[in-house]
């Protein structure tokens, strides 16, 4: 009998964003159809494009950089010392002759490392806490979001040099404090979403079904912040960039001589005042593309979760 | 936004004094087109209406009917991918459509003031109301002093007692009602030709409603302004209005003198949403409402023939293929129908009767709540001292306005709040963990809840298919082929389909999920469902069929029902007993009928003459004054007292809180006067139209 025909009433909404055929596509094939209707969209951004390029770009050249590289980017030549670009050297030498393109190509792959694996463990550590902050709330909430303010107000730079020197700085170490000092941060802003979360009745219903909270948390409650942490993820991995170089820049990255932008920089720019620009400017303009390529893939996926 | 060629007729050059035989407004014709991902779809299509001076129309439609973009057409507030692609407007002789920028801005300035449905979202909070008001007036060229009192002026006269005080506030520290009337001082400000009222009680409780609705009438009065009211509500219309026209999917179906129409439809349309609204004397076990089948079509649907046709009882051929014009069926009543001859005997779409199933009848008590209090932090009483009962295989229906405590009441019987020390709340006689947390999961399985928002309610990443099974997996045990069982029985008595299971909540329409979650809080087989306006959020006809699945369930599955409910029509029609609750405390029980007939409590009697109703001319309304007090500091005495148009001049009503005393079987008041007392001067008052109640 009666209302139900069975497509989902398109009158609720009269300016329809869903067309009559997405609906029909939706009913036949709802799980495999509705989620790439949202990657498709994203592919049909330019920024997200342009981002994209370039990231493929840094990682085509962190795997397969040594092979591509017109030298080896270890192999020092005295004499052909803060040499300025020229054909022999597109991006010309650094103070121990070694050749600035390739020392830029194959320095890619600490930070290409190192920052994603980073920011995937601060990601899932934070959404941990962040849960768990914002669904348990009470003691909890206010203990754990004091101490996350605390160490939000130490510029972050400090807290990782700490560490550092009391660990050591090798990839793992890097990865792992980096890692933390982004948990915070992450918890923050997971908690601020499960908050949002909790004041719809589905929470309450999943309480009046004796669910464990465990349960609650991440089978109802996490699925709907997904979005929101995958937007987290890609901002905190532009800033990871950051950090990663900032540490090396710091003398707490890889050690020498491996490629390294960050601790080229560090090495060379005293070189600035002789006039050898092209030993800190390569580098640096990569860290910079990178952060910018990363930063706008992670504008656009904001903007089509957000559409 | 180009007007089409055609009536580029140059406008009377700023007509100061609009002819007074001639109607404030002229729609003929319009079409209005919204360009969606490149695509023109029309929203609404050949809408012909005039109002005339001094006037009151109502645009009566559900949701997606088109009502609201019909009335931003009328002074270009259309989105930017919204334009009138045909026919004309003439507000007071002159066209909107091929006004230039100042003529626009003086159309909406002086001739027509709109008021929405959010007072909160029309006032500026950043600015005192008494500012804002007076602003209208120095546009005009008043000095800041004479704007000033222009504005007190005003307010004045939408009857706020106190309109220095008011000016000096900001709007979030205004009650609905009061700014509400604040926008309605500002719409009439500069006496408008056309005033445009789009919804704008709907956000209101009952009594506030009432208020703002008989302040609107006065003033209409007043101001002589020509009103154009939209509402869902076809009460308030018929309340309201002069003349009426049903908006149906874009497209004006019957219209005509509003009492007429409503008492005499003539279009199926109309007809069907009639017979969807519970009416007096209509009952869940005698009489099942009548539903609309089907869906409202696509928006920029092409159809050929007749918009109603795929979902009317009486549609030939003819109505498929050829699209009828408007017929006159009565004295200036228009229906667009072939056969508006045969609309009265539309054949339903739903059996009249109830199913002969054997009821067990009303048992024993279930669920008891005694002394029942509950203080949340800042001392808001949201409860105080409710003592209740409800019956094995009956519906309690929970009435009140917004901060009576019918909400929390419901959770705290959840578990989802936890009432003060000294409140017992008992299943079958066992007190209750007031924790739902640590209730055993054979209580959990025996309390369940019909929330008001499915889209809140069911998990958005879920599917339909899990948010019916978890809580029979979880609180019935149900697994393999005895839950695959159930689940089948389940989505065949809410009517769902096979092909729903695999989908998402935001794949359904409003009234689709609500069925899912009502499947879903059967399913373990509960003692007693409470359900929190559960059709609230829906349109008429689909409220109608999740009425009747309720009634029908209730049948089934021998449950209680906890009905909550602001609607009294509902709550009439579905309740065997009503508890009238006001800031926390039980005002009335009493059989549904009992309560409804009288002699009730003096707030009942003002609630129940609050709400407009379709049936027969109301009694004399008991008027309110004033505002619902601060649970946070109730009056003294009876809590009722500050309202209460038969308080004693003894003094009584302001010392001493009234004991709820039984007054008849099962009938109890609280309130210091004597119910034979209430019985005389409740009859006096409304004894005409009293014997039309069944």
């Amino acid at each position: 009998m009666s209302d139900l025909g069975g497509l989902p009433s398109p009158s609720a909404d009269p300016l329809g964003s869903l067309g009559t055929q997405t609906v029909a596509i939706a009913v036949e094939a709802p799980t495999q159809r509705v989620a790439p209707a949202r990657w498709r969209l994203l592919l049909r951004r330019p920024t997200f494009w342009a981002g994209a390029v370039i990231l493929v770009f840094w990682i085509v050249c962190a795997v397969f950089g040594r092979s591509f590289a017109p030298y080896n980017p270890l192999a020092q030549q005295l004499l052909a010392a803060n040499q300025a670009p020229s054909g022999a050297h597109w991006f010309g030498t650094d103070p121990l002759g070694r050749d600035v393109l390739s020392r830029v190509i194959t320095g890619a792959r600490t930070i290409l490392i190192i920052t994603p694996l980073a920011t995937i463990l601060g990601t899932i550590l934070g959404t941990a806490l962040g849960l768990a902050m914002g669904y348990l709330g009470g003691w909890f909430d206010t203990v754990a979001s004091r101490i996350v303010e605390a160490i939000l107000a130490l510029p972050f730079v400090i807290i990782a040099f700490l560490f550092v020197v009391a660990l050591g700085n090798s990839v793992p170490t890097i990865t792992v404090i980096i890692g933390l000092v982004f948990t915070p941060l992450i918890a923050r802003t997971v908690r601020a979403a499960v908050l949002a979360e909790r004041s719809l009745d589905y929470v309450p219903a999943a309480r009046l079904l004796g669910e464990r909270p465990a349960r609650v948390m991440f089978a109802e409650i996490l699925p709907n912040v997904m979005p929101a942490i995958l937007v987290e993820f890609t901002v905190r991995l532009a800033y990871a960039v950051f950090a990663v170089a900032t540490l090396s820049f710091l003398g707490f990255g890889v050690p020498p001589p491996t490629p390294d932008w960050g601790a080229d920089i560090s090495a060379n720019y005293t070189g600035l005042l002789a006039g050898y620009w092209w030993q800190v400017l390569f580098p640096a303009l990569a860290i910079a593309s990178l952060v910018v390529a990363i930063t706008l893939i992670a504008d656009s996926i904001e903007q089509v979760l957000a559409s | 936004m180009s007007s089409p060629e055609g009536y580029g007729a140059p406008a009377p050059a700023s007509a100061a004094v609009p002819d007074p035989a001639e109607p404030t407004l002229i729609v003929s014709n319009m079409d209005i087109t919204y360009k969606v991902r490149g695509q023109d779809r029309l929203a609404l299509r050949d809408v012909s209406f005039t109002i005339g001076r001094g006037e009151s129309y109502g645009l009566v439609g559900e949701s997606g009917s088109g009502k609201s973009t019909a009335a931003l057409a009328l002074v270009r507030y259309l989105p930017r991918n919204g334009r009138v692609s045909g026919g004309t407007i003439r507000i007071n002789g002159r066209d909107p459509l091929a006004m230039g920028k100042a003529a626009l801005r003086d159309l909406r300035s002086h001739t027509v003031s709109m008021v929405y449905q959010e007072p909160g979202r029309a006032l500026n909070p950043s600015i005192r109301v008494g500012r804002q008001i007076a602003e209208v007036f120095e546009i005009d060229g008043e000095s800041s002093d004479a704007a000033t009192k222009s504005a007190e002026e005003m307010l004045r006269k939408v009857q706020i007692s106190d309109p220095a005080r008011v000016m000096g506030r900001y709007p979030h520290e205004l009650s609905g009602g009061m700014a509400q009337r604040a926008v309605i001082a500002m719409a009439l400000a500069k006496s408008p030709s056309l005033l445009i009222l789009d919804e704008p009680t709907t956000a209101l409780d009952a009594t506030v409603e009432a208020e703002v609705l008989d302040l609107v009438a006065a003033l209409r009065q007043e101001f002589r302004t020509s009103i154009l009211f939209i509402s869902h509500n076809l009460a308030v219309i018929a309340k309201m209005c002069d003349r009426v026209g049903v908006l149906y999917a874009g497209e004006l179906l019957e219209q005509g003198p509003a009492r007429q129409v409503f008492d005499d439809p003539r279009h199926p349309y109309t007809v069907g949403l009639l017979r969807c609204i519970p009416r007096r004397g209509q009952r869940k076990d005698r009489d099942r409402l009548d539903t609309i089948p089907g869906f409202l079509p696509a928006p920029g649907h092409a159809m050929t023939g007749c918009i109603f046709a795929p979902r009317c009882g009486l549609a030939q051929d003819r109505c498929r293929t050829e699209s009828p014009p408007f017929f006159d069926v009565a004295d200036l009543q228009a229906a667009r129908c072939f056969y508006h001859d045969q609309a009265p005997e539309l054949p339903r779409a739903t059996p009249s009767s109830a199913p002969a199933l054997a009821t067990d009848g009303i048992g024993g008590p279930i669920v008891a709540v005694e002394k029942l209090a509950k203080t949340f932090p800042g001392g808001v009483q949201a409860l105080a001292g409710v003592d209740l009962t409800v019956h094995r295989g009956e519906t309690l229906g929970l009435v009140g306005e917004s901060g009576s405590g019918k909400t929390t009441l419901a959770r705290v019987l959840l578990g989802l709040t936890a009432p003060d020390q000294g409140s017992v709340v008992t299943l079958e006689d066992k007190p209750l963990n007031p924790d739902a947390r640590r209730r055993p999961l054979e209580i959990l399985r025996a309390l369940q809840i019909v929330f008001q928002n499915p889209d809140s309610a069911l998990n958005r990443r879920h599917s339909v298919r899990s948010l019916i099974s978890r809580p029979m997996t979880r609180l019935a045990g149900l697994s393999g082929t005895a839950l695959r069982d159930r689940l089948e029985e389940l989505i065949t008595s809410v009517r769902l389909e096979d092909r729903h299971l695999a989908l998402r909540p935001y794949q359904l329409s409003g009234g689709l999920k609500q069925r899912v979650a009502i499947a879903r809080a059967f399913g373990p087989r509960p003692d007693v469902v409470v359900c929190d306006e559960p059709t609230s959020a829906l349109d008429v006809s689909v409220q109608a069929a999740i009425l009747n699945l309720l009634a029908d369930l209730q049948q089934q599955e021998h449950a209680s029902y906890l009905f909550i409910s602001h609607d009294l029509g509902l709550v009439r029609y579905l309740s065997d007993r009503i508890v009238v609750l006001y800031l926390g405390r039980v005002m009335e029980v009493g059989p549904a009928e009992t309560v409804f007939i009288g002699p009730h409590h003096p707030y009942t009697e003002a609630l129940f003459s609050a709400v407009p109703s379709l049936d027969l001319e109301h009694p004399e309304r008991i008027k309110l004054t004033g505002e619902i007090p601060s649970a946070a500091d109730p009056p003294t005495g009876c809590v009722f007292h500050t309202r209460c148009p038969r308080r004693l001049s003894t003094g009584i009503c302001e010392s001493t809180e009234p004991p709820l005393l039984e007054e008849e079987q099962g009938h109890l008041i609280r309130c210091h006067i004597p119910i034979t007392e209430l019985r005389i001067l409740q009859r006096k008052e409304s004894a005409p139209s009293q014997g039309g109640s069944a």
